[in-house]
């Protein structure tokens, strides 16, 4: 119980995926102009890692070491697919508005990595937790970065103005230059305020690349 | 001819596949300390994204659509772009060995690189026919190619400069990384393709 409590919690602050593993940085820019776009993006990828990581560690002792990478690879993108289904089928405005980020949840390094570092050796339970707990993480940190962006680019939170006509809405937030500004500034702050080693990131972070030496990618 | 001039440079300075697309950023701040690294691994992708656009083209029109399978776009397109990537390696390591030396260590990063997933989903969207699907290829690795250079150029001095402490490393990167954004967007508007 209490082991499991750790693995949903570690997730959410301390490892947090994007700013303390800094893992799938393409949809974190990307699609957080609104805090809607960040919610939806993020619940989009924890049901994707949930179901991959319930699958991975089901399969974990029958999956041939030499081939898991493919494997997990053909696991998630089977998982990614079901979620394109329901989306198109429910969430229309949202499969719109997340457009082609959706498919390519598929190479979201923090799955792959979950799966590669967690799920391949934990039962079940704990690969779910631990699943539950990196996606609610990645999930805040989204909407984190959605809602400010949102709030100085557009002046509104959820569409709903807050600027009142008086604060100026600077444009630049919404476009892809405040994407990166806004992500440094909170990267800043989180190392501020969590005191722990900075992890160097390279890509040798991401697991496909297990057998190439570190190293030689800085 | 002037559709091709369109394509590549549109693709490069306009629509860049990193700074104003958002593919591709793993490799964009993971590869981008040094410009050894960062030539060998743009270098990597501009030759992947080339054939796994021209393939997953033929997968799409010859395998996907006439068997009605469409749905398995995702699915089929990463299968193929991990094969693909493991055939150039081991052919690159058997024939071509001075090509591998350089660019050998980069290529298993290049399945994860979204921008070459993105490039194959973009052409299927257009309905690109197979030269613009090849040629859109091409100059999106040129587009990654070029934002990856003038980025790690950018780096290399951040490297010997005083930073705050907490801006060390990560968030200093992509601070200028908005700049460098910001000063793409001179170029929106630039033609209209």
């Amino acid at each position: 119980m209490k082991r499991g409590l750790k693995e949903f919690s570690k997730g959410i602050i301390r490892e947090n995926p994007i700013f303390a593993l800094v893992l799938g940085m393409c949809p974190t820019l990307a699609v957080t102009t609104s805090s809607k776009n960040g919610l939806g993006m993020g619940i989009a990828a924890t049901v994707v890692l949930i179901g991959s990581n319930f699958a991975i560690s089901l399969l974990r002792k029958v999956i041939p070491d030499k081939i898991r990478i493919p494997a997990y690879i053909t696991i998630i993108a089977g998982f990614v697919t079901i979620l394109q289904f329901v989306l198109k089928a429910y969430f229309t405005d949202l499969d719109k508005s997340l457009g082609i980020f959706i498919p390519l949840i598929v190479v979201n390094c923090i799955i792959l990595a979950r799966a590669e570092m967690f799920a391949s050796k934990n039962n079940v339970l704990y690969s779910v937790l631990d699943a539950l707990g990196m996606g609610v993480g990645f999930t805040l940190a989204l909407f984190l970065i959605g809602t400010i962006r949102e709030i100085l680019g557009n002046g509104t939170i959820f569409g709903f103005d807050i600027s009142f006509g008086v604060i100026p809405q600077a444009t630049l937030f919404i476009l892809p230059a405040g994407g990166f500004l806004v992500l440094g500034l909170l990267m800043a702050l989180y190392n501020k305020l969590t005191v722990k080693k900075k992890q160097e990131f390279s890509c040798a972070t991401c697991p496909i690349q297990c057998h190439v030496p570190k190293e030689e990618i800085k | 001819m002037k559709t091709i001039l369109f394509v590549i440079f549109g693709t490069i300075l306009v629509e860049n596949f990193v700074l104003t697309k958002f593919l591709g950023i793993c490799p964009f701040l993971g590869v981008s300390k040094k410009m050894d690294s960062a030539l060998g691994m743009s270098g990597a992708v501009v030759f992947v994204m080339t054939i796994a656009s021209a393939v997953t083209w033929a997968i799409n029109e010859y395998l996907l659509i006439p068997l009605n399978l469409s749905y398995l776009q995702t699915i089929a397109f990463i299968l193929v772009i991990a094969s693909l990537v493991q055939f150039v390696e081991l052919i690159l390591k058997k024939f071509i060995k001075p090509l591998y030396n350089s660019l050998g260590i980069y290529l298993p990063l290049i399945t994860t690189n979204c921008a070459v997933l993105g490039v194959a989903i973009l052409n299927v969207q257009n309905s690109a026919s197979f030269g613009l699907s090849l040629l859109y290829g091409f100059s999106a690795g040129l587009s990654f190619m070029f934002a990856l250079i003038l980025f790690s150029g950018v780096r290399e001095r951040l490297e010997t400069s005083n930073v705050a402490l907490s801006f060390k490393g990560l968030p200093i990167a992509l601070i200028s990384a908005a700049f460098i954004a910001l000063s793409f967007m001179g170029f929106q508007g630039m033609f209209a393709f």
